[in-house]
C-alpha cells in the first residue's frame, strides 16, 4: 500500500536535541547513571538506546550497560498478522536491583511495551522499569505511559508515524504518513 | 530474505522444502536457542495450543526434544505412545487422527514404522502434521538440526563435504540429510558395505565408496549411522567385529581426517560398533550439540507452523 507523506515532524537535528534532553532527564530522575540498564525494543529501539547511551556517557562519563529485547514471541496479536521473523534478545547483565530504561521509537497502543515488560520479567526482577520513547502518538489501548518523551504528536488512527534512523534506514527523520489503516509498527 | 509464511503447513519431508525454505528455517533458529539458555526457559508464544506427540515407535531423544520444544513455547504437549493407546485395540490410523482432531489438537507430531503415515494423517487433519520419522523414508527435523549444527560450526554449508557412514539404505536420517545437503549445494559422499546401500545411489549424484580410510580424508564432517539391526531379517555383514574393523570411526581413523573435522551421530550410539567411545566423547564430536540444537530447531519449527494461527 503506497502511503503519502503528510508532514515531516522532526529532522535529524531535532531528533538529536530530543535524545540529549531525554538523557539529561534520565540522569536527573535517577540521580546519576549507576544502576541503570538501557534496553532497546527491536528494531528501532535498539539504535535509539545506543544513542542515549552515548549521550549518557558524554554527560556523566559512565558507560551504561545496553541490551535488546525482541518482543515477537510475547505479542498478543500474532494471529492474523503477517508472519514475523524472530530476532534474538540480548540482556547484558542481571536485572536485580537495576533501573531498566526501555527504549522504543513510537508509543502508540502500548501493547509492545506490555510485551517488553513481560519479556523482561522472565529475565529477573528489576528495581524499576522506565520508558523512553522518541514519539508518543496517543491512542493508548492499555494503561501504559512513557516517563520520557521526545515529542508528542497527536495523530489520527488512519495515519502512520514513520521513524527513520541512520543505522537502519540510512537517514534520520520522523514523518507522518497518510493511509487506510492505523497499522502498528 | 522476505518472510516465508509456514503457518498451517505440514512438515512431512525435506523433499517438500525448497532450498530457500530450508535456509529460512535455519536462520530462524538462533533466538530459540537463546531461550533455552535462560534461567526461565519459557516464552508465552504458543500458550493454549495443544500439540500431540503420536509415537508408534520407541523414541527417547526425538519425543523428549519435541516435548521440551513445545513446553518452552508454553504449549500443552500430550504424549501418546502406541502401546498404551487404543490402536492396540484395533483402531485405525484415520480414526485415531479424527478423534484427536475432535479434541481440537493444534498440531500432531507423528513417528511410525510405515513410510507415508504422516502423509495419510495430513490428509485427514487440517492442522499441521510434523513427521518425526516414517519408516525408512524421512526424518526431516533430524536433517534440519544436523544442517543447523554444520552451519553453526562451519560457518557456511555450500561447498563443504559430508561423509555419511553406515546403514544408509535403512536410514531415514541419511535420506533426509542427503536430500537437504544436495539442495544446499553440499558435496555428499556415502560409505558402507554394498549391502547397506540404497539402489540407484549413484544416479542421485552421490559418490559412494566402501573405503572409509580413503573417504575420510576429504570430509569436513563425518556422520556415523547406527546399524538398524531391527529392520532386517537378513544378515548384511558377517559379524559385528568385521563391520567395526572396516566401518567403525576409531581414533586412528579419525587422525586421517582433516583437522577441524566434525564428528556427528543422530543417536542412539552403539559405542564400539560404529563409533569408538573416545571419539564419541572427544574434541571433534558435536554429537551433544546436535541434541541441544534439536530442541532449538524444533522450537523454531513449531513457532513457524503454529505461531499466530
Amino acid at each position: 500500500m503506497e502511503r503519502h507523506v503528510k508532514a515531516q515532524v522532526m529532522d535529524a537535528a531535532a531528533m538529536q536535541r530530543a535524545l540529549r534532553r531525554i538523557a539529561h532527564e534520565i540522569l536527573e530522575r535517577n540521580k546519576g547513571a549507576t544502576n541503570l540498564v538501557l534496553i532497546g525494543i527491536r528494531t528501532r529501539g535498539v539504535p535509539l538506546a545506543r544513542r542515549l547511551g552515548e549521550h549518557l556517557a558524554q554527560i556523566e562519563d559512565y558507560s551504561v550497560p545496553m541490551g535488546a529485547v525482541d518482543i515477537t514471541l510475547y505479542r498478543d496479536d500474532l494471529r492474523g498478522r503477517k508472519s514475523r521473523p524472530v530476532h534474538s534478545t540480548d540482556i547484558p547483565c542481571s536485572l536485580e536491583a537495576k533501573h531498566v530504561v526501555l527504549v522504543d521509537d513510537v508509543l502508540y497502543t502500548g501493547r509492545s511495551i506490555r510485551a517488553a515488560m513481560d519479556a523482561l520479567t522472565d529475565f529477573g526482577r528489576p528495581q524499576s522499569i522506565q520508558l523512553a520513547v522518541l514519539i508518543d502518538r496517543g491512542h493508548r489501548e492499555l494503561p501504559i505511559r512513557a516517563d520520557y518523551v521526545g515529542k508528542n504528536i497527536p495523530t489520527a488512527r488512519h495515519e502512520q508515524v514513520s521513524v527513520l534512523l541512520q543505522e537502519v534506514d540510512g537517514r534520520d527523520a520522523v514523518t507522518i504518513l497518510d493511509g487506510e489503516s492505523g497499522a502498528v509498527e | 530474505m522476505n518472510p516465508i509464511d509456514f503457518r498451517g503447513r505440514d512438515l512431512l519431508g525435506i523433499e517438500d522444502l525448497t532450498a530457500d525454505e530450508i535456509r529460512y528455517i535455519l536462520d530462524a533458529v538462533p533466538p530459540f536457542k537463546e531461550i533455552s539458555e535462560r534461567d526461565i526457559k519459557k516464552v508465552p508464544t504458543l500458550r493454549g495450543k495443544t500439540i500431540i506427540n503420536l509415537f508408534f515407535e520407541p523414541s527417547t531423544r526425538t519425543r523428549t526434544s519435541f516435548e521440551i520444544a513445545g513446553k518452552r513455547l508454553s504449549a500443552d504437549v500430550i504424549n501418546i505412545s502406541v502401546a498404551t493407546s487404543s490402536v492396540s485395540k484395533g483402531e485405525t490410523l484415520r480414526d485415531t487422527a479424527e478423534n484427536l482432531h475432535a479434541m481440537q489438537a493444534d498440531a500432531l507430531v507423528v513417528r511410525h514404522s510405515a513410510a507415508g503415515v504422516p502423509h495419510l494423517l495430513a490428509r485427514f487433519l487440517p492442522s499441521p502434521v510434523i513427521n518425526a520419522g516414517d519408516g525408512a523414508h524421512e526424518h526431516p527435523t533430524q536433517a534440519l538440526l544436523d544442517l543447523y549444527t554444520l552451519q553453526d560450526k562451519l560457518g557456511t554449508l555450500a561447498g563443504h563435504t559430508v561423509l555419511l557412514v553406515g546403514d544408509i539404505a535403512a536410514s531415514r536420517v541419511a535420506r533426509s540429510n542427503i536430500l537437504a545437503m544436495q539442495k544446499l549445494d553440499m558435496h555428499v559422499c556415502v560409505c558402507g558395505p554394498r549391502t547397506m546401500l540404497p539402489m540407484g545411489i549413484e544416479q542421485m549424484g552421490i559418490e559412494y565408496t566402501s573405503d572409509f580410510d580413503d573417504a575420510i580424508q576429504g570430509a569436513d564432517a563425518v556422520m556415523m549411522l547406527r546399524i538398524q539391526r531391527e529392520r532386517h531379517g537378513e544378515v548384511l555383514f558377517p559379524s559385528l567385529q568385521e563391520y567395526a574393523e572396516r566401518y567403525c570411526l576409531s581414533a586412528e581413523r579419525l587422525r586421517r581426517a582433516k583437522s577441524g573435522v566434525l564428528v556427528m551421530h543422530p543417536g542412539p550410539m552403539n559405542r564400539g560398533v560404529e563409533i569408538a567411545p573416545e571419539v564419541a566423547d572427544g574434541l571433534a564430536s558435536v554429537i551433544l550439540e546436535q541434541v541441544t540444537n534439536g530442541v532449538a530447531v524444533r522450537m523454531a519449527l513449531l513457532y513457524l507452523l503454529l505461531g499466530g494461527n
